[in-house]
């Protein structure tokens, strides 16, 4: 067993789960308290990779691109939420999963129109771009561990908003008691449109972190919504600390699988069955630890009370 | 019921009074035009275009009329577009294709419905062994050629221990497949990614560095190399291990890649600065065209649009006539920008294979030079599975 | 004057169908065949969800994996037969006999195990198990992987149709899809259907009153499947080509979106949705690149305004023409 790539892995595995989490944070709230199931939260993820590209190209600045990009991304799922989604809230799942999933056709579209179809870079500034010597000899890729701080700070910003603020302690309520909070004299209307522009601001920080890792492009958010909707199901839905060990659980599984599945499998199989099976079982493995986890609690990990 | 008969009789006294008016050339080209590989598509529309532009719109007499499909990167979608390609708008040639898993999808579309169908790019192994087809002729390459020529390659740098990267679909094997034929080190460590998902190479990258191999190898076409270039870079590996590479740095690539990629080496039959008269041509006129350096997809869809514009003219632009269209392909006698070449009996081109390097021209613009010939008129392996001889 | 413009619609629609292959070879139009005969197929899928979806209220977001295992058995069976000589693997009964008790047992094990959590639990759980089949498809490269498999010949069906001819091929699929309609028809009907109904509207009375409900919704679950198992294997004969990406989670999302486009809970609402969705899907893309501009908007609208979608605007416009028929028969009489 090799001990510093296991611990590389792992790393790899923490970076992932991070970018999880910044996803299912906002959604596993929207989902909590306005009860709303938001396909289109994949396209708020592409919509903060396509801002930060477009800002860090006039500003020529990464960091400024990155720092108008989140408010950007709050304003823009603000008014998703008061023009399309609103009238949703009454209604059942499915209703809610394809007017969902109408929404991530038209932004795809959308996108195409303003930013054409080919997909943009966001280029990184020099000290982020190489890799930096960490312990025992690890190197690791600086922009990665932006992006694990970066994701560390927010879980943190975010523990302190929910447990020690007004606001928190409406959202806390909202997850567990919807009812109970209009009656409180709440505005209800306003609460849900900040609450969904604050998930909005987590899916578009995830993406313009993702954004220069992988490739700021239509559709960029598909693949990842569905892998957030199964973290925030093995969390349970609305609860944030659920969402946080989740992506974790799933990041590191995801991960670290992918890496030591075909050595494993190589000790059953032939390298040629295990080389090629190898992709496909690593990739199953979380939506074997949702059934898993599903058919034990089928509540989640962290079901709020009250529900 | 009386106008059709009307309209077919004065169809066929058209036919008879303006025989040299000949029939439209119908082409379908299938590629990906949208997402992340669409700039590919884009690319090789606009050296269809040129292609064009050089035979002054028309292929003997006859005008041609061009169908241009995006295949969304979906073998069933590109299944689908070429279904309609031949059953509605009725083409006499389909080609395009850059996936050789969109091509397999849908090769039983379109051979053996009526018209031709020639790759512009991918060249996956059944079709050039036993799927060969008399109505299937390559404008490219095999898929595992270029890799062979870069085993050779690796050989003669003495590399002992390789590992190698691909994605796993149809090429990625195909690739695999090929360097593995005729690399003589150890192969240390393989991984084959989902693709087009898996973008984020961290986990392999961290195998990479704890294989320690001499050399790495990798084939990530379009935007996928784009990214692991980058991130081989970021993680620390560039510079300390060797990266070569097939099919994954182009001339749309590396204006982005810039220094990420300079000096790399590849294998590949064909480069901008191949030194003869219809390849100068060629790449001056595309750079005036689009002010970028034409990929090899460019270039072999350039050729695609000649060897077509070959088959018409040989028959004086009587579509009906298959055999003869055939027979003219077969000869392979068209300018081509990989100079002279021949066909095998598997309708593959024999040709050369060249090292060529990622360097900065004059004016500082990044493209691809040859280094040295590998191969010379090379044939690729599977053409002794083909039962076809001519 | 009595009559109605729903029924009317339909049967026009169940004609047109019908007629099809008759009109597309007049005109030389031999594509159109190809693409209603998709219609058709999907319609069956839709239908089978139907079961489930519209009369169960079960949100099953898996149910394409379906279509994959009949699709599979038809791209397994026929490169066996080809490849292995194994003859009677390129039979299209044993298909769709194979197709049935593999759907049948997947329904089976996923039901049992999905109709313990409801609401979104149930929506995801369906979801995580067809990506599971998805994966195992793509791993599996003895059948093509990820790149899947292309047919060497359609299912062969000891001579009684040749459905190598796209014409035959689509009449065997416009049977099947009344044979499922009839199925369907008699269900809902049915006292088992009334308890399926009945545990979609009020779940706990039922289970009160001592029905089982479990047990009868994951009968519904598998039969469900069974059905879309049989379309899977026209699907694959449709194509000629086999990959998993028919059973990918967006598949599963087009066959709710056709369902519910043309009106949950009704018999020929899943074959109304089926055709209009790929009519858009074919004919928005005709006119415009950026059709899904269109498409996504117009399925947020159909969701929130029109509820029953097509077939609920076709009730609608029912009751219009019947009020608007008494009151002439008032004003004559």
């Amino acid at each position: 067993m090799n001990w510093i790539l296991l611990l590389e892995q792992t790393l790899n595995g923490f970076q992932f789960g991070i970018l999880l989490f910044l996803l299912a944070a906002g959604l596993t709230l929207i989902f909590g308290i306005m009860d709303l199931i938001n396909l289109a939260h994949g396209s708020l993820y592409m919509m903060g990779a396509y801002f930060a590209a477009t800002f860090t190209s006039w500003t020529d600045s990464f960091l400024l691109g990155a720092l108008l990009a989140v408010p950007a991304s709050m304003i823009f799922g603000m008014l998703v939420e008061m023009i399309a989604l609103r009238t949703l809230y009454t209604r059942n799942h499915l209703d809610q999963v394809l007017a969902t999933f109408g929404l991530i056709l038209f932004f795809n579209e959308f996108v195409r129109l303003i930013w054409g179809p080919i997909g943009l870079d966001i280029p990184l500034p020099e000290v982020l771009n190489g890799s930096v010597d960490l312990f025992f000899g690890i190197r690791y890729p600086a922009f990665r561990l932006v992006i694990i701080a970066v994701g560390i700070l927010v879980a943190f910003l975010l523990y302190l908003l929910v447990s020690r603020t007004k606001l928190g302690m409406l959202i806390r309520a909202g997850a567990s008691n919807r009812q109970m909070v209009s009656a409180l004299g709440v505005n209800i209307n306003f609460l849900y449109t900040l609450v969904f522009g604050l998930g909005a601001a987590l899916a578009g920080l995830a993406g313009l972190m993702a954004g220069p890792i992988m490739t700021v492009e239509i559709g960029m958010g598909e693949g990842i919504l569905i892998i957030t909707l199964v973290v925030i199901v093995i969390g349970g839905v609305g609860s944030i600390k659920g969402a946080f060990v989740a992506a974790l659980l799933v990041g590191l599984i995801d991960t670290v699988g992918r890496s030591f599945l075909p050595d494993i499998l190589g000790l059953f199989f032939s390298n040629d069955v295990a080389d090629t099976a190898a992709p496909a079982i690593s990739s199953m493995l979380i939506y074997l630890l949702m059934a898993l986890i599903l058919a034990i609690r089928p509540q989640g990990l962290f079901p709020p009370k009250g529900a | 019921m009386k106008f059709r008969l009307l309209g077919a009789l004065s169809l066929g006294a058209m036919l008879i009074t303006q025989v040299a008016v000949a029939e439209t050339v119908k082409i379908g080209f299938v590629t990906t035009l949208t997402g992340g590989a669409g700039a590919i598509g884009n690319d090789m529309r606009d050296a269809v275009e040129l292609a064009l532009d050089h035979l002054g719109r028309k292929m003997g007499n006859s005008d041609v009329q061009m169908f241009y499909e995006d295949d969304t990167f979906k073998p069933a979608v590109g299944k689908q577009k070429t279904e309609k390609l031949v059953k509605k708008d009725k083409v006499h040639f389909v080609t395009g294709y850059i996936w050789s898993h969109v091509l397999m999808a849908s090769r039983n579309s379109a051979v053996g419905k009526g018209p031709f169908m020639i790759t512009s790019n991918a060249g996956p192994g059944p079709v050039a062994g036993k799927l060969c087809h008399e109505d299937f002729f390559s404008a490219s390459w095999q898929n595992d050629q270029t890799t062979m020529a870069m085993g050779e390659v690796l050989n003669q740098l003495g590399i002992k221990n390789l590992y190698i990267m691909a994605p796993n679909y149809a090429a990625g094997k195909g690739m695999v497949a090929g360097v593995t034929r005729t690399f003589k080190g150890n192969i240390v460590g393989k991984d084959m990614t989902k693709f087009p998902a898996q973008l984020d190479f961290s986990a392999e990258l961290a195998k990479i560095r704890a294989a320690k191999p001499d050399a790495v190898f990798v084939f990530y076409p379009g935007k996928h190399g784009m990214q692991f270039f980058k991130q081989y870079s970021q993680a620390g590996l560039k510079g300390s291990i060797p990266l070569y590479s097939a099919f994954t740095v182009d001339s749309l690539s590396l204006p982005r890649m810039k220094d990420l990629a300079e000096d790399s080496l590849m294998t590949m039959f064909w480069a901008p600065d191949l030194d003869n008269a219809v390849n100068k041509r060629f790449v001056a006129d595309y750079r005036k065209k689009t002010g970028r350096y034409p990929t090899f997809y460019a270039a072999q869809s350039y050729d695609t649009i000649m060897l077509i514009n070959s088959a018409v003219t040989a028959v004086g632009g009587d579509l009906s006539n298959k055999d003869g269209m055939r027979d003219a392909m077969r000869k392979a006698n068209f300018p081509s920008v990989r100079g002279a070449f021949k066909y095998g009996n598997n309708h593959f081109p024999i040709q050369n294979f060249y090292l060529r390097k990622a360097v900065k021209d004059v004016d500082g613009n990044y493209t691809t030079s040859i280094v040295k010939t590998v191969y010379t008129n090379h044939q690729d392996p599977y053409a002794k599975d083909c039962k076809m001889s001519w | 004057m009595k009559g109605s413009p729903r029924i009317l619609f339909i049967v026009i629609l169940m004609l047109g169908l019908a007629v099809v292959p008759l009109l597309a070879d007049y005109f030389d139009e031999p594509f159109y065949t190809v693409m209603f005969s998709r219609m058709l197929i999907l319609s069956i899928g839709a239908v089978s969800l139907n079961l489930i979806l519209g009369f169960g209220g079960m949100v099953s977001f898996g149910h394409a994996v379906y279509l994959g295992i009949g699709s599979y058995m038809v791209g397994i069976g026929t490169l066996h037969a080809v490849e292995d000589g194994i003859d009677w693997m390129a039979n299209g009964f044993i298909q769709i006999a194979l197709a049935i008790v593999f759907s049948a047992i997947t329904g089976l094990v996923i039901g049992a195990i999905s109709l313990r959590t409801r609401g979104v639990y149930f929506i995801m759980i369906t979801l995580a198990f067809s990506q599971m089949l998805y994966f195992v498809a793509v791993g599996n490269e003895k059948y093509g992987g990820d790149d899947g498999l292309s047919l060497y010949m359609r299912s062969d069906f000891n001579g009684l149709i040749n459905i190598a001819n796209d014409n035959s091929l689509y009449y065997l699929n416009f049977v099947i899809l009344l044979f499922s309609l009839y199925i369907s028809h008699r269900i809902i009907n049915s006292r088992f259907g009334m308890m399926i109904r009945g545990a979609k509207s009020n779940e706990q009375r039922m289970r009160a009153i001592g029905f089982p409900v479990f047990r009868y919704q994951l009968v519904a679950f598998v039969i469900a499947g069974t059905l879309c198992g049989i379309a899977g294997v026209l699907s694959a004969n449709q194509t000629e080509f086999v990959n998993p990406s028919v059973m990918h989670w967006t598949h599963s999302g087009d066959l709710i979106i056709m369902t519910v486009l043309g009106g949950l809970g009704t018999l020929f609402g899943p074959v109304i949705g089926a055709v209009a969705f790929l009519f858009l899907e074919e004919f928005l893309s005709e006119i415009t690149e950026y059709w899904q501009l269109i498409f996504g908007p117009m399925l947020v609208l159909v969701v929130i305004f029109a509820r029953g979608g097509i077939d609920g605007m076709l009730v609608g416009l029912d009751k219009w023409w019947h009020k608007l028929s008494s009151h002439s028969e008032k004003e004559t009489g």
